[in-house]
Protein backbone atom coordinates (compact mmCIF):
# COMPACT_ATOMS: atom_id res chain seq x y z
CA UNK A 1 0.00 0.00 0.00
CA UNK A 2 1.57 3.23 -1.09
CA UNK A 3 -1.11 5.63 0.13
CA UNK A 4 -3.25 5.44 3.24
CA UNK A 5 -5.86 7.52 1.47
CA UNK A 6 -6.03 8.01 -2.28
CA UNK A 7 -8.65 10.36 -3.68
CA UNK A 8 -9.17 10.76 -7.42
CA UNK A 9 -11.54 13.30 -8.96
CA UNK A 10 -14.04 13.11 -6.12
CA UNK A 11 -17.28 14.94 -6.78
CA UNK A 12 -20.37 15.39 -4.67
CA UNK A 13 -23.54 16.93 -5.91
CA UNK A 14 -26.57 17.32 -3.71
CA UNK A 15 -30.09 17.47 -5.07
CA UNK A 16 -31.04 20.86 -6.55
CA UNK A 17 -27.62 21.10 -8.18
CA UNK A 18 -25.59 22.11 -5.13
CA UNK A 19 -22.01 21.12 -5.85
CA UNK A 20 -20.23 20.38 -2.58
CA UNK A 21 -17.12 18.90 -4.19
CA UNK A 22 -15.99 19.72 -7.70
CA UNK A 23 -13.54 16.91 -8.36
CA UNK A 24 -10.78 16.86 -5.77
CA UNK A 25 -7.71 14.64 -5.74
CA UNK A 26 -5.12 14.10 -3.06
CA UNK A 27 -3.08 11.41 -1.35
CA UNK A 28 -2.31 10.86 2.28
CA UNK A 29 0.77 8.79 3.06
CA UNK A 30 0.79 6.16 5.77
CA UNK A 31 1.72 7.62 9.15
CA UNK A 32 1.19 11.17 8.02
CA UNK A 33 -0.99 13.86 9.57
CA UNK A 34 -2.83 15.59 6.75
CA UNK A 35 -5.01 18.63 7.36
CA UNK A 36 -7.84 19.78 5.13
CA UNK A 37 -8.10 23.49 5.67
CA UNK A 38 -10.96 25.72 4.67
CA UNK A 39 -13.91 27.74 5.92
CA UNK A 40 -17.33 26.30 6.68
CA UNK A 41 -19.00 25.13 3.51
CA UNK A 42 -15.75 24.50 1.65
CA UNK A 43 -16.44 20.77 1.47
CA UNK A 44 -14.23 19.48 4.29
CA UNK A 45 -16.91 17.55 6.12
CA UNK A 46 -18.35 16.23 2.87
CA UNK A 47 -14.93 14.85 1.96
CA UNK A 48 -14.55 13.19 5.34
CA UNK A 49 -18.07 11.78 5.20
CA UNK A 50 -17.35 10.16 1.84
CA UNK A 51 -14.02 8.76 3.00
CA UNK A 52 -15.63 7.28 6.12
CA UNK A 53 -18.40 5.61 4.03
CA UNK A 54 -21.13 7.79 5.59
CA UNK A 55 -21.94 9.44 2.29
CA UNK A 56 -21.64 8.36 -1.32
CA UNK A 57 -19.69 10.34 -3.88
CA UNK A 58 -21.42 11.41 -7.10
CA UNK A 59 -18.30 10.63 -9.11
CA UNK A 60 -14.64 9.84 -8.66
CA UNK A 61 -12.78 7.25 -6.66
CA UNK A 62 -11.57 7.08 -3.10
CA UNK A 63 -9.48 4.33 -1.56
CA UNK A 64 -8.94 4.20 2.16
CA UNK A 65 -6.51 1.68 3.68
CA UNK A 66 -6.34 0.07 0.26
CA UNK A 67 -10.08 -0.50 -0.15
CA UNK A 68 -12.59 1.30 -2.29
CA UNK A 69 -15.02 3.23 -0.06
CA UNK A 70 -17.95 2.46 -2.35
CA UNK A 71 -17.02 -1.10 -3.26
CA UNK A 72 -15.84 -2.49 0.08
CA UNK A 73 -17.28 -0.20 2.75
CA UNK A 74 -17.09 -2.76 5.58
CA UNK A 75 -13.39 -3.34 4.93
CA UNK A 76 -12.83 0.40 5.11
CA UNK A 77 -14.95 0.71 8.27
CA UNK A 78 -12.92 -1.90 10.10
CA UNK A 79 -9.72 0.05 9.50
CA UNK A 80 -10.77 3.62 10.19
CA UNK A 81 -11.82 5.65 13.18
CA UNK A 82 -14.01 8.72 12.87
CA UNK A 83 -14.50 11.61 15.23
CA UNK A 84 -17.31 13.75 13.91
CA UNK A 85 -17.76 17.48 14.23
CA UNK A 86 -20.77 16.97 16.44
CA UNK A 87 -19.92 14.61 19.25
CA UNK A 88 -21.13 11.05 18.69
CA UNK A 89 -21.31 10.26 22.38
CA UNK A 90 -24.63 9.10 23.75
CA UNK A 91 -25.18 11.71 26.47
CA UNK A 92 -27.55 9.51 28.44
CA UNK A 93 -25.04 6.69 28.74
CA UNK A 94 -21.78 6.65 30.69
CA UNK A 95 -18.42 7.16 29.05
CA UNK A 96 -17.56 3.52 29.64
CA UNK A 97 -20.81 2.28 28.09
CA UNK A 98 -20.21 4.44 25.04
CA UNK A 99 -16.75 3.05 24.38
CA UNK A 100 -17.80 -0.51 25.16
CA UNK A 101 -20.81 -0.45 22.86
CA UNK A 102 -18.71 0.88 20.01
CA UNK A 103 -16.19 -1.89 20.62
CA UNK A 104 -19.00 -4.44 20.48
CA UNK A 105 -20.15 -2.99 17.15
CA UNK A 106 -16.69 -3.80 15.82
CA UNK A 107 -17.14 -7.38 16.91
CA UNK A 108 -15.22 -7.38 20.19
CA UNK A 109 -16.44 -9.89 22.76
CA UNK A 110 -17.90 -8.41 25.92
CA UNK A 111 -14.86 -8.91 28.13
CA UNK A 112 -12.54 -7.69 25.44
CA UNK A 113 -14.64 -4.58 24.86
CA UNK A 114 -14.65 -3.87 28.59
CA UNK A 115 -10.89 -4.22 28.86
CA UNK A 116 -10.31 -2.03 25.83
CA UNK A 117 -12.70 0.63 27.16
CA UNK A 118 -10.88 0.72 30.48
CA UNK A 119 -7.58 1.09 28.68
CA UNK A 120 -8.79 3.96 26.49
CA UNK A 121 -10.57 5.81 29.27
CA UNK A 122 -7.34 5.64 31.24
CA UNK A 123 -5.30 6.89 28.30
CA UNK A 124 -7.64 9.85 27.87
CA UNK A 125 -7.80 10.71 31.59
CA UNK A 126 -11.44 9.79 31.85
CA UNK A 127 -11.15 7.00 34.37
CA UNK A 128 -12.58 9.07 37.21
CA UNK A 129 -15.56 10.07 35.06
CA UNK A 130 -15.93 6.72 33.31
CA UNK A 131 -19.15 5.75 35.05
CA UNK A 132 -20.80 9.14 34.95
CA UNK A 133 -23.35 10.04 32.28
CA UNK A 134 -21.73 11.84 29.35
CA UNK A 135 -24.28 14.60 29.85
CA UNK A 136 -22.21 15.75 32.85
CA UNK A 137 -18.96 15.94 30.87
CA UNK A 138 -17.28 19.22 29.93
CA UNK A 139 -16.68 20.02 26.27
CA UNK A 140 -13.07 18.90 26.50
CA UNK A 141 -13.99 15.64 28.20
CA UNK A 142 -16.61 14.90 25.55
CA UNK A 143 -14.06 15.48 22.84
CA UNK A 144 -11.58 13.12 24.51
CA UNK A 145 -14.32 10.54 24.81
CA UNK A 146 -15.12 10.95 21.11
CA UNK A 147 -11.51 10.22 20.25
CA UNK A 148 -11.50 7.21 22.60
CA UNK A 149 -14.65 5.91 20.88
CA UNK A 150 -13.00 6.38 17.50
CA UNK A 151 -9.94 4.38 18.56
CA UNK A 152 -11.67 1.43 20.21
CA UNK A 153 -10.90 -1.02 17.39
CA UNK A 154 -7.29 0.14 16.91
CA UNK A 155 -7.85 1.71 13.50
CA UNK A 156 -4.98 2.44 11.16
CA UNK A 157 -6.44 5.72 9.97
CA UNK A 158 -8.20 8.29 12.11
CA UNK A 159 -10.49 11.00 10.74
CA UNK A 160 -10.94 14.06 12.93
CA UNK A 161 -13.56 16.50 11.67
CA UNK A 162 -12.96 19.89 13.25
CA UNK A 163 -11.66 18.28 16.42
CA UNK A 164 -11.10 21.50 18.34
CA UNK A 165 -14.05 23.60 17.20
CA UNK A 166 -15.70 25.08 20.25
CA UNK A 167 -13.02 23.96 22.71
CA UNK A 168 -11.39 26.26 25.23
CA UNK A 169 -7.67 26.95 24.66
CA UNK A 170 -6.58 24.52 27.35
CA UNK A 171 -8.61 21.62 25.96
CA UNK A 172 -7.43 22.51 22.49
CA UNK A 173 -3.79 22.34 23.55
CA UNK A 174 -4.45 19.00 25.27
CA UNK A 175 -6.05 17.59 22.13
CA UNK A 176 -3.15 18.80 20.03
CA UNK A 177 -0.75 16.95 22.32
CA UNK A 178 -2.91 13.86 21.97
CA UNK A 179 -2.91 14.05 18.17
CA UNK A 180 0.86 14.40 18.25
CA UNK A 181 1.16 11.35 20.48
CA UNK A 182 -1.14 9.26 18.25
CA UNK A 183 0.78 10.31 15.18
CA UNK A 184 4.05 9.27 16.79
CA UNK A 185 2.46 5.90 17.45
CA UNK A 186 2.17 5.44 13.69
CA UNK A 187 -1.48 6.35 13.17
CA UNK A 188 -2.39 8.06 9.91
CA UNK A 189 -4.56 11.08 10.67
CA UNK A 190 -6.72 13.19 8.39
CA UNK A 191 -8.11 16.20 10.18
CA UNK A 192 -10.17 19.12 9.02
CA UNK A 193 -9.89 22.55 10.51
CA UNK A 194 -10.46 26.17 9.79
CA UNK A 195 -7.56 27.25 11.96
CA UNK A 196 -4.30 27.73 10.12
CA UNK A 197 -2.52 27.51 13.45
CA UNK A 198 -3.94 24.07 14.06
CA UNK A 199 -2.90 22.77 10.67
CA UNK A 200 0.48 24.36 11.19
CA UNK A 201 1.07 22.68 14.54
CA UNK A 202 -0.24 19.26 13.71
CA UNK A 203 0.02 18.48 10.05
CA UNK A 204 2.93 17.43 7.91
CA UNK A 205 0.92 18.46 4.88
CA UNK A 206 -2.06 20.70 4.36
CA UNK A 207 -4.63 20.81 1.58
CA UNK A 208 -6.68 23.96 1.16
CA UNK A 209 -10.29 23.50 0.14
CA UNK A 210 -12.20 26.36 -1.35
CA UNK A 211 -15.82 26.03 -2.44
CA UNK A 212 -15.47 22.38 -3.22
CA UNK A 213 -12.10 22.56 -4.94
CA UNK A 214 -8.66 21.74 -3.59
CA UNK A 215 -6.78 24.90 -4.51
CA UNK A 216 -3.41 24.14 -2.96
CA UNK A 217 -1.54 21.55 -0.99
CA UNK A 218 1.84 21.48 0.62
CA UNK A 219 3.68 21.68 3.89
CA UNK A 220 2.56 24.43 6.27
CA UNK A 221 5.89 26.18 5.75
CA UNK A 222 5.39 26.27 2.03
CA UNK A 223 1.91 27.69 2.45
CA UNK A 224 3.04 30.38 4.83
CA UNK A 225 6.13 31.39 2.96
CA UNK A 226 3.95 31.92 -0.05
CA UNK A 227 2.35 34.76 1.85
CA UNK A 228 5.43 36.92 1.98
CA UNK A 229 5.31 38.34 5.45
CA UNK A 230 2.93 39.69 8.03
CA UNK A 231 -0.06 41.91 7.94
CA UNK A 232 -0.35 45.28 9.69
CA UNK A 233 -3.83 46.65 10.17
CA UNK A 234 -4.13 50.40 10.61
CA UNK A 235 -7.27 52.41 11.33
CA UNK A 236 -6.93 56.18 10.77
CA UNK A 237 -8.93 58.46 13.07
CA UNK A 238 -10.55 60.10 10.07
CA UNK A 239 -12.21 57.44 7.93
CA UNK A 240 -12.34 59.82 4.96
CA UNK A 241 -8.55 59.72 4.72
CA UNK A 242 -8.23 55.96 4.26
CA UNK A 243 -7.51 56.06 0.55
CA UNK A 244 -5.00 58.83 0.84
CA UNK A 245 -3.28 56.90 3.64
CA UNK A 246 -3.12 53.78 1.51
CA UNK A 247 -1.23 55.71 -1.16
CA UNK A 248 1.29 56.99 1.40
CA UNK A 249 1.92 53.52 2.77
CA UNK A 250 2.27 52.02 -0.68
CA UNK A 251 5.29 54.27 -1.31
CA UNK A 252 7.23 53.03 1.69
CA UNK A 253 10.04 50.51 1.17
CA UNK A 254 9.24 47.02 2.45
CA UNK A 255 5.49 47.34 1.92
CA UNK A 256 4.41 44.66 -0.54
CA UNK A 257 0.78 45.65 -0.89
CA UNK A 258 -1.94 47.65 0.82
CA UNK A 259 -5.61 46.75 0.84
CA UNK A 260 -8.49 48.89 2.04
CA UNK A 261 -11.05 47.07 4.15
CA UNK A 262 -13.77 49.55 5.07
CA UNK A 263 -12.27 52.11 7.43
CA UNK A 264 -9.08 50.10 7.90
CA UNK A 265 -5.90 49.59 5.94
CA UNK A 266 -4.14 46.31 5.64
CA UNK A 267 -0.48 46.43 4.70
CA UNK A 268 1.60 43.39 3.90
CA UNK A 269 5.14 43.81 5.16
CA UNK A 270 8.25 41.75 5.83
CA UNK A 271 8.21 41.98 9.63
CA UNK A 272 4.96 43.17 11.16
CA UNK A 273 5.98 44.40 14.59
CA UNK A 274 9.25 46.02 13.46
CA UNK A 275 7.64 48.00 10.70
CA UNK A 276 4.87 49.54 12.77
CA UNK A 277 6.88 52.66 13.79
CA UNK A 278 7.79 53.38 10.18
CA UNK A 279 4.23 52.94 8.94
CA UNK A 280 2.65 55.05 11.68
CA UNK A 281 5.43 57.64 11.45
CA UNK A 282 4.88 58.05 7.72
CA UNK A 283 1.16 58.61 8.18
CA UNK A 284 1.73 61.13 10.95
CA UNK A 285 4.20 63.04 8.82
CA UNK A 286 1.34 63.40 6.33
CA UNK A 287 -0.93 64.60 9.10
CA UNK A 288 -3.02 61.41 9.38
CA UNK A 289 -3.73 60.53 13.01
CA UNK A 290 -3.82 56.78 13.73
CA UNK A 291 -6.53 55.39 15.98
CA UNK A 292 -5.52 51.73 15.96
CA UNK A 293 -2.66 49.60 14.78
CA UNK A 294 -1.95 45.90 15.06
CA UNK A 295 0.41 43.42 13.45
CA UNK A 296 -0.50 39.80 12.84
CA UNK A 297 1.07 36.63 11.50
CA UNK A 298 -0.49 35.18 8.36
CA UNK A 299 -3.93 33.82 9.09
CA UNK A 300 -6.15 31.49 7.15
CA UNK A 301 -7.83 34.60 5.78
CA UNK A 302 -4.52 35.63 4.32
CA UNK A 303 -3.78 32.22 2.88
CA UNK A 304 -7.18 32.30 1.34
CA UNK A 305 -6.78 35.71 -0.12
CA UNK A 306 -3.52 34.57 -1.59
CA UNK A 307 -4.43 31.22 -3.13
CA UNK A 308 -8.04 31.78 -4.07
CA UNK A 309 -8.07 35.43 -4.94
CA UNK A 310 -10.97 36.12 -2.64
CA UNK A 311 -11.59 36.35 1.06
CA UNK A 312 -13.81 33.91 2.92
CA UNK A 313 -17.03 33.23 1.05
CA UNK A 314 -19.50 35.97 1.71
CA UNK A 315 -16.97 38.77 1.31
CA UNK A 316 -16.61 40.72 -1.89
CA UNK A 317 -13.91 39.37 -4.15
CA UNK A 318 -11.17 41.92 -3.50
CA UNK A 319 -8.18 42.93 -5.55
CA UNK A 320 -6.59 39.55 -5.93
CA UNK A 321 -2.88 39.11 -5.65
CA UNK A 322 -1.27 36.71 -8.07
CA UNK A 323 -1.85 33.02 -7.41
CA UNK A 324 0.74 31.61 -5.08
CA UNK A 325 3.41 29.38 -6.50
CA UNK A 326 2.25 26.32 -4.58
CA UNK A 327 2.31 22.71 -5.51
CA UNK A 328 -0.67 22.91 -7.80
CA UNK A 329 -3.20 20.10 -7.92
CA UNK B 1 -25.55 -14.16 12.97
CA UNK B 2 -24.17 -10.68 12.95
CA UNK B 3 -27.46 -8.86 12.24
CA UNK B 4 -29.11 -10.59 15.21
CA UNK B 5 -26.20 -9.88 17.52
CA UNK B 6 -26.07 -6.25 16.44
CA UNK B 7 -29.84 -5.85 16.85
CA UNK B 8 -29.46 -7.25 20.35
CA UNK B 9 -26.74 -4.67 21.13
CA UNK B 10 -28.95 -1.83 19.89
CA UNK B 11 -31.88 -3.23 21.85
CA UNK B 12 -29.83 -3.45 25.06
CA UNK B 13 -28.58 0.08 24.67
CA UNK B 14 -32.12 1.44 24.30
CA UNK B 15 -33.39 -0.68 27.17
CA UNK B 16 -30.66 0.70 29.41
CA UNK B 17 -31.64 4.23 28.45
CA UNK B 18 -35.27 3.45 29.31
CA UNK B 19 -34.37 1.91 32.67
CA UNK B 20 -32.48 5.11 33.51
CA UNK B 21 -35.73 7.10 33.36
CA UNK B 22 -37.69 6.23 36.52
CA UNK B 23 -40.27 8.87 35.69
CA UNK B 24 -40.83 7.28 32.29
CA UNK B 25 -41.29 3.86 33.89
CA UNK B 26 -43.71 5.29 36.45
CA UNK B 27 -45.79 6.85 33.70
CA UNK B 28 -45.69 3.67 31.64
CA UNK B 29 -47.06 1.75 34.61
CA UNK B 30 -49.64 4.26 35.80
CA UNK B 31 -51.04 5.22 32.40
CA UNK B 32 -52.55 1.83 31.47
CA UNK B 33 -54.02 1.52 34.96
CA UNK B 34 -55.64 4.89 34.50
CA UNK B 35 -57.00 3.87 31.11
CA UNK B 36 -58.59 0.70 32.37
CA UNK B 37 -60.19 2.57 35.27
CA UNK B 38 -61.15 5.61 33.21
CA UNK B 39 -62.53 3.95 30.08
CA UNK B 40 -64.04 1.19 32.14
CA UNK B 41 -65.92 3.75 34.19
CA UNK B 42 -66.88 6.09 31.36
CA UNK B 43 -68.17 3.53 28.90
CA UNK B 44 -69.19 0.88 31.43
CA UNK B 45 -72.89 1.51 30.89
CA UNK B 46 -72.59 0.45 27.21
CA UNK B 47 -72.32 -3.17 28.30
CA UNK B 48 -75.86 -2.97 29.66
CA UNK B 49 -77.21 -2.61 26.14
CA UNK B 50 -78.39 -6.05 25.05
CA UNK B 51 -76.81 -5.58 21.59
CA UNK B 52 -73.33 -5.14 23.10
CA UNK B 53 -73.05 -8.87 23.54
CA UNK B 54 -70.56 -8.99 26.43
CA UNK B 55 -71.75 -8.76 30.03
CA UNK B 56 -68.82 -6.86 31.52
CA UNK B 57 -67.28 -3.83 29.83
CA UNK B 58 -63.94 -4.28 31.60
CA UNK B 59 -63.86 -7.82 30.26
CA UNK B 60 -64.35 -6.36 26.79
CA UNK B 61 -61.96 -3.46 27.33
CA UNK B 62 -58.90 -5.25 28.78
CA UNK B 63 -57.39 -6.64 25.54
CA UNK B 64 -58.38 -3.41 23.76
CA UNK B 65 -56.40 -1.25 26.18
CA UNK B 66 -53.44 -3.58 25.83
CA UNK B 67 -53.49 -2.79 22.11
CA UNK B 68 -54.09 0.92 22.75
CA UNK B 69 -50.92 0.97 24.80
CA UNK B 70 -49.06 -0.74 21.98
CA UNK B 71 -50.22 1.99 19.64
CA UNK B 72 -49.42 4.95 21.87
CA UNK B 73 -46.22 3.46 23.22
CA UNK B 74 -44.70 3.00 19.76
CA UNK B 75 -46.03 5.99 17.87
CA UNK B 76 -43.18 8.25 18.91
CA UNK B 77 -40.39 5.71 18.78
CA UNK B 78 -38.90 7.70 15.90
CA UNK B 79 -38.26 10.68 18.17
CA UNK B 80 -35.32 9.00 19.86
CA UNK B 81 -33.91 8.15 16.44
CA UNK B 82 -34.09 11.85 15.55
CA UNK B 83 -32.27 12.57 18.80
CA UNK B 84 -29.56 10.11 17.80
CA UNK B 85 -29.26 11.75 14.39
CA UNK B 86 -28.98 15.24 15.86
CA UNK B 87 -26.44 14.21 18.46
CA UNK B 88 -24.26 12.37 15.95
CA UNK B 89 -24.85 9.01 17.63
CA UNK B 90 -26.27 7.46 14.47
CA UNK B 91 -23.26 8.53 12.39
CA UNK B 92 -20.90 7.11 14.94
CA UNK B 93 -22.70 3.78 14.64
CA UNK B 94 -22.89 3.90 10.85
CA UNK B 95 -19.15 4.42 10.61
CA UNK B 96 -18.66 1.04 12.29
CA UNK B 97 -19.37 -2.22 10.47
CA UNK B 98 -22.60 -2.67 12.47
CA UNK B 99 -25.34 -4.39 10.42
CA UNK B 100 -27.39 -1.52 8.98
CA UNK B 101 -30.72 -3.26 9.48
CA UNK B 102 -29.92 -3.81 13.16
CA UNK B 103 -30.17 -0.09 13.80
CA UNK B 104 -33.87 -0.27 12.86
CA UNK B 105 -34.58 -3.80 14.09
CA UNK B 106 -33.12 -3.10 17.55
CA UNK B 107 -35.40 -0.09 17.91
CA UNK B 108 -38.49 -1.91 16.75
CA UNK B 109 -37.69 -4.75 19.14
CA UNK B 110 -37.24 -2.30 22.01
CA UNK B 111 -40.63 -0.71 21.39
CA UNK B 112 -42.30 -4.12 21.17
CA UNK B 113 -40.65 -5.32 24.37
CA UNK B 114 -41.89 -2.36 26.40
CA UNK B 115 -45.37 -2.85 25.04
CA UNK B 116 -45.47 -6.46 26.18
CA UNK B 117 -44.38 -5.29 29.63
CA UNK B 118 -47.21 -2.76 29.69
CA UNK B 119 -49.77 -5.24 28.39
CA UNK B 120 -48.99 -7.51 31.34
CA UNK B 121 -49.74 -4.71 33.76
CA UNK B 122 -53.00 -3.90 31.99
CA UNK B 123 -54.24 -7.45 32.13
CA UNK B 124 -53.35 -7.61 35.82
CA UNK B 125 -55.24 -4.39 36.53
CA UNK B 126 -58.22 -5.59 34.50
CA UNK B 127 -58.21 -8.76 36.57
CA UNK B 128 -58.35 -6.63 39.69
CA UNK B 129 -61.32 -4.74 38.19
CA UNK B 130 -63.19 -8.00 37.68
CA UNK B 131 -62.14 -9.12 34.21
CA UNK B 132 -61.07 -12.68 33.60
CA UNK B 133 -58.35 -13.95 31.29
CA UNK B 134 -60.17 -16.96 29.99
CA UNK B 135 -57.48 -17.89 27.52
CA UNK B 136 -54.92 -18.79 30.18
CA UNK B 137 -51.20 -18.68 29.41
CA UNK B 138 -51.71 -19.34 25.70
CA UNK B 139 -54.25 -16.53 25.58
CA UNK B 140 -51.80 -14.21 27.30
CA UNK B 141 -49.18 -15.12 24.73
CA UNK B 142 -51.61 -14.25 21.92
CA UNK B 143 -52.38 -10.85 23.49
CA UNK B 144 -48.66 -10.15 23.82
CA UNK B 145 -47.95 -11.29 20.26
CA UNK B 146 -50.71 -9.08 18.85
CA UNK B 147 -49.47 -6.11 20.88
CA UNK B 148 -45.86 -6.74 19.90
CA UNK B 149 -46.66 -7.07 16.19
CA UNK B 150 -48.70 -3.88 16.16
CA UNK B 151 -46.02 -2.11 18.15
CA UNK B 152 -43.34 -3.28 15.72
CA UNK B 153 -45.40 -1.99 12.79
CA UNK B 154 -46.13 1.38 14.35
CA UNK B 155 -42.59 1.96 15.59
CA UNK B 156 -41.25 1.00 12.16
CA UNK B 157 -43.59 3.56 10.56
CA UNK B 158 -42.57 6.12 13.17
CA UNK B 159 -38.87 5.53 12.54
CA UNK B 160 -39.38 5.57 8.79
CA UNK B 161 -41.24 8.87 8.96
CA UNK B 162 -38.55 10.26 11.26
CA UNK B 163 -35.93 9.45 8.62
CA UNK B 164 -37.96 11.02 5.83
CA UNK B 165 -39.23 14.11 7.65
CA UNK B 166 -36.23 14.63 9.97
CA UNK B 167 -38.29 17.01 12.09
CA UNK B 168 -39.81 16.12 15.42
CA UNK B 169 -42.76 18.45 14.85
CA UNK B 170 -43.69 16.81 11.57
CA UNK B 171 -43.36 13.32 12.99
CA UNK B 172 -45.55 14.14 15.99
CA UNK B 173 -48.17 15.84 13.82
CA UNK B 174 -48.45 12.90 11.43
CA UNK B 175 -48.58 10.26 14.15
CA UNK B 176 -51.13 12.21 16.21
CA UNK B 177 -53.27 12.66 13.14
CA UNK B 178 -53.61 8.89 12.74
CA UNK B 179 -53.71 7.69 16.35
CA UNK B 180 -57.24 8.52 17.46
CA UNK B 181 -59.00 7.63 14.18
CA UNK B 182 -57.19 4.27 14.20
CA UNK B 183 -58.58 3.65 17.68
CA UNK B 184 -62.13 4.75 16.93
CA UNK B 185 -62.19 2.89 13.62
CA UNK B 186 -61.73 -0.35 15.53
CA UNK B 187 -63.53 -2.57 18.02
CA UNK B 188 -61.15 -1.50 20.75
CA UNK B 189 -63.74 0.38 22.79
CA UNK B 190 -67.02 -0.43 21.06
CA UNK B 191 -68.59 -3.69 19.97
CA UNK B 192 -68.93 -4.16 16.21
CA UNK B 193 -72.65 -4.76 16.67
CA UNK B 194 -73.16 -1.20 17.91
CA UNK B 195 -71.05 0.42 15.18
CA UNK B 196 -72.48 2.21 12.16
CA UNK B 197 -72.04 -0.04 9.15
CA UNK B 198 -69.41 2.10 7.46
CA UNK B 199 -67.15 2.12 10.52
CA UNK B 200 -67.46 -1.63 10.82
CA UNK B 201 -66.46 -1.92 7.15
CA UNK B 202 -63.46 0.37 7.53
CA UNK B 203 -62.41 -1.43 10.71
CA UNK B 204 -61.92 -4.63 8.74
CA UNK B 205 -58.99 -2.99 6.94
CA UNK B 206 -57.52 -1.38 10.02
CA UNK B 207 -54.39 -3.11 11.39
CA UNK B 208 -55.21 -1.78 14.84
CA UNK B 209 -58.48 -3.67 14.64
CA UNK B 210 -56.67 -6.85 13.55
CA UNK B 211 -54.58 -6.57 16.70
CA UNK B 212 -57.69 -5.98 18.83
CA UNK B 213 -59.51 -8.94 17.30
CA UNK B 214 -56.53 -11.24 17.82
CA UNK B 215 -55.90 -10.03 21.36
CA UNK B 216 -59.55 -10.39 22.30
CA UNK B 217 -59.71 -13.91 20.83
CA UNK B 218 -56.70 -14.84 22.95
CA UNK B 219 -58.04 -13.15 26.05
CA UNK B 220 -61.42 -14.81 25.78
CA UNK B 221 -59.89 -18.21 25.17
CA UNK B 222 -61.46 -18.56 21.73
CA UNK B 223 -58.48 -20.63 20.72
CA UNK B 224 -55.38 -19.96 18.64
CA UNK B 225 -57.20 -20.75 15.42
CA UNK B 226 -59.66 -17.92 16.04
CA UNK B 227 -56.80 -15.46 16.42
CA UNK B 228 -54.76 -16.80 13.53
CA UNK B 229 -56.21 -14.87 10.55
CA UNK B 230 -55.84 -11.55 12.35
CA UNK B 231 -52.35 -12.45 13.59
CA UNK B 232 -51.29 -13.50 10.11
CA UNK B 233 -52.56 -10.25 8.61
CA UNK B 234 -50.75 -8.35 11.35
CA UNK B 235 -47.56 -10.28 10.70
CA UNK B 236 -47.62 -9.37 7.02
CA UNK B 237 -48.36 -5.76 7.90
CA UNK B 238 -45.48 -5.62 10.39
CA UNK B 239 -43.07 -7.13 7.86
CA UNK B 240 -44.19 -4.53 5.31
CA UNK B 241 -43.70 -1.68 7.77
CA UNK B 242 -40.21 -2.84 8.79
CA UNK B 243 -39.27 -3.25 5.13
CA UNK B 244 -40.54 0.26 4.39
CA UNK B 245 -38.59 1.66 7.34
CA UNK B 246 -35.45 -0.08 6.10
CA UNK B 247 -35.98 1.48 2.67
CA UNK B 248 -36.39 4.88 4.32
CA UNK B 249 -33.14 4.24 6.16
CA UNK B 250 -31.39 3.49 2.88
CA UNK B 251 -32.81 6.65 1.40
CA UNK B 252 -31.65 8.64 4.40
CA UNK B 253 -28.10 7.31 4.04
CA UNK B 254 -28.01 8.09 0.35
CA UNK B 255 -29.17 11.64 1.03
CA UNK B 256 -26.11 12.38 3.16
Amino acid sequence: MTSAIAVQGLRKEYPHGVEALRGISFDVRPGEVFALLGPNGAGKSTTVRILTTLAAASAGRAEVAGFDVAGAPDEVRRRIGYVAQTSGGDVYATGRENVELQGRFYGLARGEARRRAGELLEAFQLTAAADRLVRTYSGGMKRRLDVAIGLVHRPRILFLDEPTAGLDPESRAALWREVGRLSQGGLTILLTTHYLEEADRLAQRVGILDRGALVAAGTPDALKSSLRGDRVRIVPVDAARVEESARHLQELPGVASVLIEGAALSARVEHGARSIPALVGSLERHGVAVAEVAASRPSLDDVYLQVTGHSFPGDEPGAAPARAPLEAL
Amino acid sequence: MKPVRDSWLVFLRLLRLTLRMPVWIAMAVVQPILWVVLFGGLFGAVARLPEFGVGSYVQYLAPGVAIMTALFGSAHSGLSLLGDIDRGVLDRMLVSPVARGALIAGRVGHAAFLVVFQASIILAVAGWRGAQMRGGAAGFAVVCLAAALLSASVSAVSNGLALLARRTEILIAIMNFFLLPMIYLSTMLMSERLMPGWIASVARFNPVNWAVVAARAGYEGAGFAAALPALAALWVFAAGCVAAATLAFGRYRRSL
